[in-house]
Order: structure tokens, then sequence, then C-alpha cells
């Protein structure tokens, strides 16, 4: 295996990037073109690795070394095993649709896409994308924070130059010290640990592989595990940190929020995964019941918040703050169904939660409104659009037959072997899903169309549909056909079992 | 005697003057319109002089040559390097600078003042040390107060050359207390003599400490930085930005290559004593600097607190005592030297057009010329120690050496530091791409940039973006001067 495709996927978006900051400003549709060209790149590649990921050899495949400061032991590794593939694939997934939504027309007046400096707003896009796709595959620990660091400070950018007037400023401000001082704790771990790795095993390097053999002592991993797994789980929009989350996801431009909601919080989980629990085992084990904790009031008080809100996005703001608590629990039972079920969800939510804020979004662009008593007959303006919405929903409430319930069943199993109390306290959140779910799908896709809105809001555009068919095409095939991502999930969460001593 | 390697070991400086002469020579015979090109004769002069000393003035092992006054190592090369690096972009930006850069003393002073830089980076006697200071020092107070009539430039060379004065004197009464306790000006016998114990190790400190007044003020650590902000604010913008990296940087020389002589490790009588009190000054001086560049609604002055933050970060590398530490000290001085030049660089080609400083006259600058806001981007991003550019990399290796030597306190500090630093940063780069000018007309309002900008600027951004991302190379140059300490 020398085609070294895994940093081709990285690199893609930023080299679009640059390419595209290069084009004149007024080149609006090239600026565009190239965009969608380094997505379509970036999608097929991801998924020629899922597909030639070999599940029965499981472990990191595709695996890239160059070394890159060997007086440090830093090194551009890269290697995807069973949890990162569908991350990976998610995020080609992600940025693809995000393009197509933000596409913009400048000869209507509909408001849809991005309208102002497209050129900018793109290549900032993949500068992030090229950090997300950077941590997913980093199998080094200096490289998962370079990229991460990459991946938190466009998004400042992305909020304040494009997002909702109200809040940007705020939201966005808020949202970037939040993710920063997260990391920033992560960082002092980080090198705490590479030096005592070192001073170990006597070799001083940032490789994860090596780092799992470096021998923490007991101590040493309680102390260090819960500033590593909670700087990163800041992202992950864990409670009680997950204040940046909602206003950011509302403040955001559409495909913004679906780049932050659907892949940036996989990345925080993702790196509380790899470098909290994976590299501290033993840490994870006795702080796995506060990690349970604020899990479980993550997704029943997340649930309970979106329940009660008018704004259709703050809605789905907080159902993910719920949804992600869903995949910390699933962590926080360090078993194998709960770790499945957590590897599922992170895929299913992503791809789910990108709907809801694309269809928000295109809702939005047309009505002007995001109150959910102001609007309503929606599906007879925008069918397709109801469709998908309805389809997300499904998912959302953990219908069988959906990629939700795939996802879900298992971590409920996991928390139900865990601990019996949690899994019973948690479920409330399905209730809770299913009742605000319902109610916004019957208030503002059905009923009459409010006169305000009578007129001039139209159909959604092609590049639209496209958009939602293939969101909801990865959510039916997950729920329909399991086997196409558990198997895969489950050799990466035997990894992580091999390293928790095989519990 | 004067052996080939003595000739090596001056060569960068013997090319400087020769260089400093050519100028003065040159000018005269040129028109006055035509005076900035003597600009582009500095800047390639010192590039050629950087490529002549790559090749032919490299050293090997390290030596004292010059009579026991010049060390010629790698620590002292990499300086030069830098120096030079920055001399040569600071001329560059003098050119289209209107009351600057049609002078020819201008270059001179600029190239006198490298050549003081260049001999602080190697001096291994305290005699040639203090000398070396003092020419560094004069050629700027002179350069700060340069605009003749602008109230502001010349309240700035004033306080720059009293402070300056000041500070060298207190100094200069520490070194003739070294004289009278020890009988040398040698730093390497001291250290020898210190370690022997044949000194008084209280009577070092205490001498140490007013040495460090001098160094503490070109470096502006808190609390010798009261000129910093002033002066940044008052002299022509590219002095600013020359005072601000080489001249700081040049302070950092002295910093590392007197205490590491004196304090190998950590294991010498009184070396953890030195270290914490400098771990105090560190975080006394990112603190004060980030707070106070808070409020600041100068763009100038802005950066120029926040120089002094960074002079704090770059000091937990001098904590750490160890080989790791003064490499990251190394290595941040050099991504530090490209940012802050770059955003000076920056604040230059706006004000040349606008003649505005203010934050708020940044508003709408995204759109009157993208290139310059997305190059502003970066060095703020660097700054605040965002990746891919040069700042992340540094902070974190600063960060790792001062964990590795103990020090996580402050390690702690320097991080909540830098979460304030961010904010003020992208507070800025708020003005530049969320803001619009009062009219929203800002395709009426471009901001053309002169081709020795461009050249400046991108080579700028250019050099920020490769520390960032290809660190090898330097983190192992870095290494290498550092290795010359122990």
């Amino acid at each position: 295996m020398n085609f070294p495709v895994l940093s081709i996927i990285t690199f893609t978006p930023i080299v679009a990037a640059i390419i595209m900051l290069l084009l004149p400003a007024q080149r609006k549709n090239e600026t565009r073109a190239v965009a969608l060209a380094a997505a379509i790149f970036a999608l097929i590649l991801s998924f020629w690795v899922y597909f030639n990921y070999d599940r029965v050899a499981g472990g990191y495949q595709f695996v890239e070394t160059y070394n890159w400061l060997p007086a440090l032991g830093i090194a551009l590794k890269f290697g995807v095993d069973g949890m990162s593939t569908p991350l990976v694939l998610l995020t080609g997934v992600v940025m693809f649709t995000g393009v197509l939504i933000s596409w913009g027309d400048d000869d209507k007046h509909v408001m849809a896409g991005i309208q102002d400096r497209p050129r900018e707003f793109f290549a900032f896009l993949f500068i992030l994308a090229s950090g997300v796709f950077g941590v997913f595959v980093s199998l080094d620990l200096f490289m998962l924070f370079f990229f991460y660091e990459i991946a938190v400070f466009p998004m400042y950018l992305l909020i304040a130059i494009w997002g909702w007037v109200v809040t940007r400023e705020y939201a966005a401000m808020k949202l970037t010290l939040y993710l920063f001082m997260g990391s920033v704790v992560s960082l002092v771990g980080v090198i705490v640990m590479y030096w005592v790795a070192g001073q170990n095993t006597g070799v001083y390097t940032f490789d994860m592989l090596q780092m799992e053999n470096a021998g923490f002592s007991q101590t040493f991993q309680n102390v260090w595990f819960l500033p590593v797994f909670l700087g990163f789980a800041v992202l992950g929009g864990i409670w009680p940190f997950h204040n940046w989350s909602p206003d950011g996801h509302v403040a955001a431009p559409t495909a913004v929020s679906m780049f932050h909601a659907g892949v940036l919080m996989k990345l925080g989980a993702f790196a509380a995964l790899r470098v909290g629990i994976m590299l501290l085992p033993e840490g994870a084990k006795y702080w796995s019941w506060l990690i349970m904790l604020f899990a479980g009031v993550a997704v029943v008080y997340g649930a309970y918040i979106a329940f009660v809100q008018k704004d259709l996005k703050y809605m789905i703001g907080f159902s993910s703050v719920s949804h992600m608590g869903l995949v910390m629990l699933g962590f926080s039972t360090l078993n194998r169904a709960g770790l499945t079920g957590a590897g599922v969800q992170m895929f299913s939510h992503g791809v789910m939660t990108a709907l809801f804020f694309a269809i928000t979004g295109m809702i939005y662009d047309r009505s002007h409104t995001r109150q959910i008593p102001e609007l309503g007959g929606m599906s007879k303006l925008m069918p397709f659009a109801a469709i998908g919405f309805i389809i997300g929903g499904l998912v959302s409430m953990g219908m069988p037959g959906f990629s939700g319930f795939v996802a879900e069943f298992p971590i409920f199993m996991g928390v139900w072997g865990a601990q019996w109390l949690v899994a019973v306290i948690a479920s409330i959140s399905i209730i809770i899903t299913a009742a605000y779910i319902m109610r916004n799908i019957r208030q503002v896709f059905f009923g009459d169309v409010p006169e305000k809105l009578e007129g001039h809001v139209g159909d959604v555009t092609v590049l639209d549909k496209v958009a939602i068919t293939t969101l909801c095409l990865f959510m039916i095939a997950i729920g329909l056909f399991p086997a196409f991502m558990v198997p895969m999930v489950q050799t990466g969460v035997e990894n992580i079992l091999r390293l928790l001593g095989g519990a | 005697m004067f052996t080939s390697t003595s000739f090596a070991s001056i060569l960068p400086e013997i090319l400087i003057l020769v260089l400093g002469m050519l100028v003065l020579v040159v000018e005269p015979f040129w028109k006055e319109e035509q005076r900035r090109n003597v600009g582009w004769l500095t800047a390639g002069g010192l590039f050629a002089a950087m490529i002549i000393s790559f090749f032919f003035g490299q050293p090997g092992d390290p030596t004292t040559t010059l009579g026991g006054m010049v060390r010629f190592d790698w620590l002292g090369f990499f300086f030069k390097m830098l120096f030079m690096f920055a001399g040569a972009a600071t001329a560059l930006l003098f050119m289209d600078n209107e009351k600057v850069g049609g002078r020819g003393e201008a270059y001179l002073l600029l190239l006198a003042s490298l050549l003081g830089m260049n001999l602080m980076a190697v001096s291994v006697d305290l005699v040639m040390l203090y000398l070396a200071i003092e020419t560094t020092s004069i050629p700027l107070y002179v350069l700060a107060g340069f605009m003749l009539g602008d109230a502001k430039s010349t309240e700035a060379g004033f306080k720059y050359l009293l402070f300056g004065a000041l500070t060298s004197t207190i100094m200069l009464y520490g070194f003739s207390l070294v004289f009278g306790f020890s009988g040398t000006t040698d730093i390497y016998k001291l250290a020898s003599l210190l370690t022997s114990g044949g000194l008084s190790v209280l009577g070092v400190l205490g001498v140490l400490a007013l040495i460090l007044v001098g160094i503490g003020f070109k470096v502006s650590i808190v609390p010798f930085h009261f000129w910093a902000p002033d002066v940044y604010e008052g002299s022509p913008t590219p002095v600013a930005g020359f005072l601000s990296t080489a001249s700081k940087a040049a302070g950092f020389a002295v910093l590392v290559r007197l205490f590491f002589a004196i304090f190998p490790d950590a294991t010498v009588p009184m070396a953890q004593n030195w270290a914490m009190s400098i771990a105090i000054l560190s975080a006394v001086t990112m603190t004060v600097g980030n707070l106070l560049a808070l409020p600041q609604t100068n763009l100038k002055r802005l950066i120029a607190f926040s120089s002094v933050a960074h002079a704090g970060y770059a000091m937990i590398g001098v904590v750490a005592l160890s080989q790791l530490g003064a490499a990251s000290v190394v290595f941040y001085l050099a991504a530090y030297i490209a940012t802050n030049l770059l955003a000076f660089g920056i604040v230059m080609a706006f004000s040349r057009v606008t003649g505005l400083e203010d934050l708020k006259d940044y508003s709408g600058m995204s759109r009157r010329n993208p290139a310059l806001a997305l190059m502003m981007l970066a060095a703020f991003l660097s700054l605040a120690g965002m990746p891919p550019f040069g700042g992340f990399v540094a902070k974190v290796f600063v960060f790792a050496a001062g964990i590795q030597a103990g020090y996580t306190w402050l390690v702690v500090l320097g991080i909540l530091n830098s979460i304030v630093g961010v904010y003020y940063y992208l507070n800025a780069m708020k003005y530049v791409y969320l803001y619009r000018m009062p009219e929203q007309d800002e395709e009426n309002h471009p901001i053309p940039l002169t081709r020795p900008y461009v050249i400046a600027l991108v080579v700028l951004v250019l050099g920020v973006i490769l520390i960032g991302t290809v660190f090898a190379p330097w983190f192992g140059w870095s290494d290498a001067a550092a290795l010359n300490l122990f």
C-alpha cells in the first residue's frame, strides 16, 4: 500500500483553499466550482478508504509515516482504524453537502447560500476541513493537536463574518475561547504524558501507538485523565461545558452549523476517546462514573431544554447536546456494546444533525424566521425538505429502520450493563425527544401556511435536494443494513477493549 | 593573532561595515527622489551578506577568538542570521515610509545598530558586551526620534534615550562590580570561578540582578517595559518593528548566553533560586503585558504590549535551564521575529495609505485589500499561537521545556495568558473582517501596496508559515545553537 491516500485526503481541502484564495474575488462561480471539485474528490477518496479498509484484519491501516522532527519524536503519522474510518467518511459527506447548500446564487433574490465573499468563506471552511481530516487520521499526538487547533480557529471567522447578525460576535468569541481553553488544558496534559512516557520507556515520542505501552502509573492516570479527557470533550459538547455549543450553532451560517454539529463535535469526542481513554485507560476506569454522570445529565437536560425552545435552530442545537451526551455515555460504559453504539452514534448523529441544520437553513433563508410558532405548512411549499426533516426526526427518535436505532440501542444496552439506573434515567430523553420532534414537525411542516409567508417562500433548489438525498441515504442505509458500519466500528472497539485490559 | 578563524568569526560584521560605507558613499550621488533606492541596496546587501556568511562564515566547534572577546559558535551564528534577516526586511519596510525612506542616514543607522546586535550575540567579555550593547542602542535612539518636527517621535527618541541611559548605567555598574569581585571580565572564567566556589554566590546574584536591569530594558521585561508602548507608538513604524523584534532578540541572545554560561544546569549553587526569580519575572511580564494589551485601541500600542507579553513566554525557556529550554527560546525568537515584523509591516502598509493607526480605522480592511487582510490574519493568529503558523510550534516547545523542568504552574499561567491573547488578537481581526467603513464604500478606498512592501510581506508570511509547518530544520538549528551553551 504505497498510495498515500490519507495524506491526500487531508491536504486536498487546504490545497483547494489556497487555489481559491489565489482566484480573483469577482470569480465567484469559479471559486464554487473549485470547492465542489475538491469536496467530491475528498468524498470519493474517503469512500475508497471506507470500502478498502480490511475489516477482518482490523487495526490501523493505510499507515503512512514521515519523520517530521525526529529530535523530539514528532512524526507525521497517519492511519485509520474502525473508529476513525466512518468519521473520515462523515467528514467527506458533510463537506460535500455543505458546499452544495452554500452554493448561493447571484441572480436571484433568494438569500440562500453564501453571497458575500464566497472565496474567503470556502477557503476558511476548507482549512477547517483539513484540520478535521487531520485529527481523524493522525496517529501522532503532536500532529493530532496541530490539526485540532487548525480545526478550531477558522470557526471564529466563519461565524463572526457570515453568521447571524444578532449574536454572531458574541457567539463566535464565546465558542473560540471555550474551545481554545479546552484544547490548551489538554495540551498541558499531553506534554506531561510525553515526558512521563519518555521517562518510563526511554523513548521520547509522540507516537500514540508507542505511548499506549508507556506504562503510566495508576496515580498518574487518575490525575491526568480528567484534564485531558474533559479538555477535548469541551468540543464534544459535554455538560457542563456545553454552553458555547447552542449559541455557536445558532449564530453560524448553515454550512458551518452543519460542519460544527456534524463533524467538529465528533472531533472533540474522538480526541477524548483516542487520547483520554485509549492512552490513559486506568484513569478512564477510575473516572468513568463522573463521565457517565456528566453525560447522563447532558442527555436528559439537553433534551429537556430542546423541548422548550421556540427557535428551531436552538432546538436542534440543544438536541445535539443531548445526542452527543449519548456518545459520551457510550464511552463511559467502557464495554463492547456501549463503545460500539457510541461509534455508530457519532456517524449517525453527524449525518442527522447536518441534515437538520441544512433544512433549517433552507427554511430560514426563504421565510426569514426560525420561530417555530411563526412557521407552518412548509410541506406544501418545500415538500422535499419536509421529507428530509421527517426522516431526520425518525433517526433522532431512534426509530428502528434508521441509523439512530442502530446506534442508540447498543448504547443503552451498554449502559444497562454498567449501571442500570443511569440507563433508566437516560431513556427519559427518548420520550422527550420524540415529543419535541413530532411537535415541531407538525407545527413547522403541516397545517396552514401563515399569511406572512405566503407568496415569497419557494421550493428548495436542485443542489439542496441532492444534499438532502445524500444525507438521508446514509441514515436509511445504516438503519436497514447495520452491517454497513457496525462490524467496522467493532474492530475499532476491540482495540480499545484490548487497551482497557479486555473488559 | 588574527587567523582565518578570527576572520570568519566576524565575517558578517565586516560585510555589514562594508555595506554601511557603501551606503554612505553612494547616497549623496543619487538624486533626492531616488534616495529611497538605498533601501534596495541595504536589503540586497544584507541578503548577500547572509549568503556569503552562510557559506564562508559557518562555525565549527565553539572557539573564542580575537583575544577572548568573541565566541564563534552556532548560537551566535544563528542569531546573526536572524538579525540580518530582520534588518533586510526592515530596510525594505523603510523605503516607502515618507519621512524615513528618502534619507540615506536612516539605512546607515540601521546597519550600525545591526552591527552592534551581531556583536551582542557573540560577546563573551563584559567590556565587549557593553560596547556591543551601546553600539546597538545609540543608533536606535536616533532612529526612534527620526521624524524631526513630529512631537511624538521626538518624545519617543528622548524617552528611549533616557530609559536606555539609565538602565545601561546600572548594568555597567554591575559589570564593574563583577570585575571587582573576580578580577576577570570573561564570562566563562567567571562561571568556572563560581562553580569552584571562588566567589561569593550572594554577591554574584546581586550583581546579576543589576545586569538584568540592563538586559530587561532591551527585552522589555516588566517592570522595565514602561518605555515600550510610547516609543513604539511615537517612533516611525518600521523602527518600532525593528525595536520590538531584532533589538529584543539581541537582548535575549545576551540573556541566554550569560545566564547559561553561569548556570549551565540546575545543580549549580543558587541556580534554582535564580531560575525561580526569572520564572516570577516571566509570569509578571506575560500577565501585565497581556492585561495591558486588552484595552488598547491603537494597533501599534496593542502590538507593543503584546510584544511585552511575548518576552514573558520566551523566558519560560530560559527558566527551564535545559538544552531544550535554550533551543525553544531560540526557536521562539525566530518565529516571533518573523511574525512581529509581519504585523508591523502590515500596520505600515496600512497607515502609509490611510495615515491612521487606530483599531477602528481597520474596519472594512478585508474588503479594501483582501490579501493584506489575510496576511494580517496569519500574523495575528501566529501571535495568538495558532497552527499552522510559527507561533504555535514555538509556544508548544517553550511550554514543553517548562513542563520538563517542573514549572507546570508557569506553563499553566502561560496558557491562561495565551487565552487572553487569543481574545484581543481575534478582536482586532473582527475589525478587519467583520466591520465596515462608515459609508460601506470600501471599493473606493483601496490600499495599494508598493513593491518593497509586497516583497517584504510575502517573504515574512512565507517565513511564518514555514516555521510553523516544516519546523524540523529550524528546530535543528536552534538545537545546535543551544548545544553550544553546554
